[in-house]
């Protein structure tokens, strides 16, 4: 396995698939505490579909994937969490119709457009060989926000997670701080998708959170221990698909799946013990 | 001059008018219990004095240097909290942010603060556990603690004995009174009308625009009372 990795950190391509995947898992694993907790698990998983659509369409009109997709997903994670504070239309059923319609966005593009060479199955799946140098650059600043931001507002994130009226009475600006999780979780879900493609991005941000939360008891080590399963599994799981070559995403959602049954185990084990 | 004044206050929820022209003021050192039927209007009254509402019309003015983030807010638990993890330390120690505007992370100061709230109220033994393992009166204990750290005047508590056992509410109550006792005033909303009655100096009863505000004695002697008090329930305490 080690070997496995040393060689595969020789080719420049997958080199630079560790890289961003590293800071795309980091990201994913902090922001996924918050997003479970407060039951927003879905939006991740919704934005990944409004990704795939934009996406496709980017590749349509033969633009820059990042321009037009990091806009687009942010305006969509906006509307989601309008839409679930609003009552009328409930937020599960919100994502649901806004994921599917991007889904049929993104294939109606594709299939309406001759002489477009698109592969969908890398899109729905992602592919080691989708990222070029301009994204790695982008992917790191991008990360470098996400984490800074998240460290910066650690306190507040905490506050607006446990309890929001209280938070809101104390003077943080609950909606706002809701508008900036979901503004960082939109820039994550982008940055992962073609590496690990749409289908299985959400997969990044509730593992970590959900295994940690089987064993550990206080925020602090839920979060730690989230960025720490993360950044393992993903490394794991990359290497695995480089020796057998199976598809980065689904392998590395395997070692997440693997993870979290442990996780569980432990926690069952610790529980009764008391 | 009193902390809190209302002034010919109306209150609307969804455009319905739930409150109109309430007058009252809170002194220091006050207990005052608000009670009302559902739909009353009580959740929208604290909103209000929370500054999460604006008023229709009407003035809410604070007075004695209060502001309305210096209210220390104990809210009702929400489903989300039941697994939450996060240790009794966490917690409380997230009361403090009030105080903190821009800056990012706390001082020794707030953890002082937030040891000295865990210790007035007796769970300072609980400090490394998990939020999510504590009894449900400990869980109020621990919220308790919370909204001590953001005030030092001021307790706004919403249901605070809601699904708790006969025991563990006696125990809240019994808290809540030494605090009131040691200088903090406190507002409390709610159902239990008997504890409240018991403990309360004041009352202010909402009722669809027919509002009483006076102290527990006047209550008593009021036609208010009987409509709530005996209507449906029957109460030991009077």
């Amino acid at each position: 396995m080690i070997n496995a990795f040393i060689e595969m950190m020789s080719y420049s391509f997958l080199l630079r698939a560790v890289i961003v995947g590293v800071l795309v898992s980091l990201c994913a694993s902090l922001l996924g505490v918050s997003l479970v907790l407060k039951r927003y698990s879905m939006i991740g998983d919704g934005l990944s579909h409004v990704g795939f659509g934009a996406l496709a369409i980017a590749a349509v009109m033969n633009i820059s994937p990042l321009k037009i997709t990091v806009p687009v997903v942010a305006a969509a994670a906006f509307i989601l969490l309008r839409l679930s504070e609003n009552s009328k239309l409930k937020g599960d059923a919100a994502v649901a119709l806004i994921s599917t319609s991007s889904l049929a966005a993104g294939v109606m593009a594709v299939s309406l457009t001759k002489g477009v060479n698109v592969d969908l199955e890398n899109y729905l799946f992602g592919s080691i060989l989708a990222l070029t140098k301009e994204d790695v650059y982008i992917s790191a600043v991008l990360s470098a926000v996400v984490i800074f931001v998240f460290i910066f507002f650690y306190n507040k994130i905490f506050s607006v997670t446990f309890d929001e009226s209280f938070a809101g009475a104390t003077g943080v600006k609950t909606g706002a701080y809701n508008m900036v999780l979901a503004l960082l979780t939109a820039i994550t879900v982008v940055l992962g998708m073609r590496l690990m493609g749409t289908l299985l991005i959400s997969a990044l941000i509730i593992f970590p959170a959900l295994s940690s939360m089987r064993v550990f008891k206080s925020f602090f080590s839920v979060t730690v221990s989230s960025a720490v399963i993360s950044v393992v599994c993903f490394i794991l799981g990359i290497t695995f698909s480089y020796a057998y070559s199976t598809p980065p995403g689904a392998s590395v959602v395997t070692i997440n799946l693997a993870v979290f049954a442990l996780f569980s185990l432990v926690g069952m084990v610790k529980g009764m013990r008391k | 001059m009193s902390l809190i004044k209302c002034v010919n206050l109306s209150l609307s929820y969804e455009n319905n008018t739930v409150i109109k022209d309430l007058s009252f003021s809170v002194n220091m050192g006050d207990h005052i219990c608000i009670v009302g039927e559902n739909g009353s209007g009580k959740s929208t009254l604290i909103k209000a004095l929370l500054g999460l509402k604006a008023p229709s019309s009407g003035k809410i003015l604070f007075g004695e240097g209060l502001h309305s983030t210096d209210i220390g807010y104990l809210p009702q638990q929400t489903g989300a909290q039941k697994d939450f993890p996060a240790s009794v330390y966490e917690v409380v120690l997230s009361g403090c942010l009030n105080s903190k505007g821009m800056r990012p992370f706390f001082s020794k100061e707030d953890k002082n603060r937030a040891e000295e709230a865990m210790k007035r109220l007796n769970i300072s033994e609980l400090k490394k556990r998990s939020y999510r393992e504590l009894s449900g009166g400990q869980q109020q204990r621990v919220l308790l603690a919370r909204a001590l750290c953001a005030t030092q005047k001021l307790l706004l508590l919403d249901e605070p004995v809601t699904g708790l056992d006969p025991h563990a509410a006696h125990e809240l109550y019994e808290i809540i009174k030494e605090l009131n006792e040691s200088g903090v005033t406190i507002i409390m909303v709610s159902h239990d009308i008997c504890g409240g009655m018991k403990y309360a100096s004041h009352i202010l009863h909402l009722c669809h625009g027919e509002e009483f505000f006076g102290t527990v004695e006047e209550y008593k002697n009021s036609n208010m009372d009987n409509n709530f008090l005996h209507s449906g329930k029957e109460c030991s305490c009077i």
